[in-house]
């Protein structure tokens, strides 16, 4: 399909053509597309669902476009697993949750791979988020690669960041301390029906008491993800943050953040393809490393 | 990386609880280094064109042990007319007598694997065709 045709066919609003498009973005080609749609972007609201693996992100999803739907609101979903460092395959597998939504024509889902990309997730997310931003999605769900740790990357690309934990899996200290205080919005304690539910609450209600807020302070829901309870409570809170995020103006800075975000998934993307060649040539004869990593630097022209 | 990999949605129909060949299936063509989406049990056809449809993927794979072969897979033929996806490579396999393996490859189904088919055989099947796709420029 010509690049033409693919955008034809987008404006026309076909479902094919959005998933065509974020493939072309996905194999590095999606600057034509996303150029010509880009204008059409910054409507959708963006929200980032994080917290290690099985913690629930998938069924949480598939709860809040359900209640998103019932506001008669239209979602797009994307989902990051990671791909296997040693055959580049990937099991996706956060579909299975989300099976009800299937076939709504409201609601647009697309697993991606991480494609090695570190932070949870893969090169392309952000500019499938453009892409749905421009197809009309008027709230946009990223679920992380359920990682633990460092998942940096969504609290840039996303308005509103939930991180979601889970009582009784010892891990949850270990989250605290990884930086996850400082990236969430809204923290949720799903699994509210195991008995250690409360002592995770607390934990984590510690854990911001030790630190300083100025402006929003992360606000703490506790769900049942599968069985819908507290949903609308989660809902809520991601309301009262972007209403916060747009009276004060932050959300202008989240919107830069994110912009950065994409520009340097673009910049890197396009530096490592270069820099891969240049190492294919590199020999390591009569060299040591960091002579051939300046002779490397200034091949890229960097 | 700039090849992307090739993307296969393998799934169950019906009323249809053995998942242990669609598993297999779905971890050997991960192992082949494919981004494989999985839709879990029950599915309706149209749920599993729309899936391969958003997705974007270059094969559908369905599983079928229950008998019920000869009423889904043409149902899926159907979708992938009516959602315009008649490109996406349509195989699958099961407990499927060769009498209505051949029936339903005259319908469109690319291919049938039944019990015992070497996984090489159905990963080198599924790179064949569903790389065919991708050429030229896809
Ligand atoms: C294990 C098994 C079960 C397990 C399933 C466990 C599970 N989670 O999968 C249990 C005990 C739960 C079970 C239950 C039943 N089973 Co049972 N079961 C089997 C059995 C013995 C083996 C199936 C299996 O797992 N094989 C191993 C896998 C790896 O092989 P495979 O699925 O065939 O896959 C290979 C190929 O077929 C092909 N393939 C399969 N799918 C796909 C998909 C793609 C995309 C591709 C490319 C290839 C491909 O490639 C694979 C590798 O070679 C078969 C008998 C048989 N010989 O097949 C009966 C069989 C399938 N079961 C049968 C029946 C009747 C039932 C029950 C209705 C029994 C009952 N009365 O309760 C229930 C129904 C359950 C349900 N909800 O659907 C019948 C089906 C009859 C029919 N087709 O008309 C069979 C054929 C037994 C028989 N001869 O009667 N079963
Ligand atoms: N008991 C209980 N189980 C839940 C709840 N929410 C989700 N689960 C179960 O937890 C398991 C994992 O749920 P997912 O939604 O797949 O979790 P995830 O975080 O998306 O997992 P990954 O994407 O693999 O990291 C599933 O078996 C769910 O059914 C809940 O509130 N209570
Ligand atoms: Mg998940």
């Amino acid at each position: 399909m010509t690049d033409d045709a693919l955008l034809r066919d987008f404006e026309m609003h076909k479902p094919r053509a959005l998933a065509r498009a974020i493939s072309c973005a996905e194999s590095g080609r999606g600057g034509d597309i996303v150029r010509a749609l880009y204008s059409k972007t910054g409507r959708a609201v963006t929200i980032g669902l994080t917290g290690p693996p099985g913690v629930g992100k998938s069924t949480l999803a598939s709860a809040l476009v359900r209640k998103a739907r019932g506001l008669g609101k239209s979602v797009g979903v994307i989902s990051v697993d990671p791909s296997s460092p040693f055959s580049h395959g990937a099991l996706l597998g956060d579909r299975i949750r989300l099976v009800e939504h299937f076939t709504d024509e409201a609601v647009f889902i697309r697993s991606m791979a991480s494609r090695g990309h570190l932070g949870g997730l893969a090169g392309a997310t952000a500019d499938a988020v453009s892409l749905m931003d421009a197809f009309g999605f008027d709230v946009i769900l990223i679920e992380t690669v359920g990682v633990g740790q460092s998942e940096i990357a969504i609290a840039e690309l996303a308005q509103t960041t939930v991180v979601a934990l889970q009582p009784g899996s010892g891990d949850s200290i270990q989250v605290l301390k990884a930086g996850i205080m400082e990236i969430a919005d809204v923290f949720v304690v799903n699994k509210a029906d195991h008995p250690m539910a409360n002592q995770l609450r607390r934990e984590i209600r510690s854990a911001m008491e030790m630190l300083q807020w100025d402006g929003w302070v992360p606000e703490l829901v506790a769900t049942q993800a599968l069985a819908g309870e507290g949903i609308e409570q989660l809902w809520a809170a991601i309301e009262r943050h972007m209403a916060y995020l747009n009276e004060t103006g932050e959300i202008e800075g989240r919107r830069r953040d994110a912009f950065v975000h994409q520009v340097r998934q673009l910049a890197m993307g396009r530096i490592e393809r270069r820099l891969d060649r240049v190492l294919e040539s590199e020999s390591s004869t009569g060299i040591d490393p960091y002579a051939a990593a300046e002779r490397v630097i200034s091949k890229l022209g960097l | 990386m700039n090849e992307r990999p090739l993307r296969v949605v393998i799934a169950k129909a019906g009323l249809d609880g053995h998942d242990r060949g669609a598993k297999v299936i779905a971890r050997a063509l991960r192992d082949a280094g494919m981004e494989v989406i999985y839709t879990g049990l029950f599915q309706a056809p149209e749920q599993i064109v729309q899936t391969a449809v958003q997705e974007d993927a270059d094969g559908i794979g369905l599983s079928i042990l229950s008998g019920a072969h000869m009423t889904l897979f043409p149902l899926v033929v159907e979708q992938l007319k009516a959602q315009d996806a008649g490109d996406i490579v349509f195989f699958g396999g099961g407990t499927i007598p060769p009498e209505d393996a051949k029936r339903l490859k005259e319908l469109g189904v690319r291919e049938i694997f039944t019990p015992g088919a070497p996984l090489q055989t159905i990963v080198d099947f599924v790179t064949r065709e569903c790389g065919k796709r991708r050429t030229p420029a896809a």
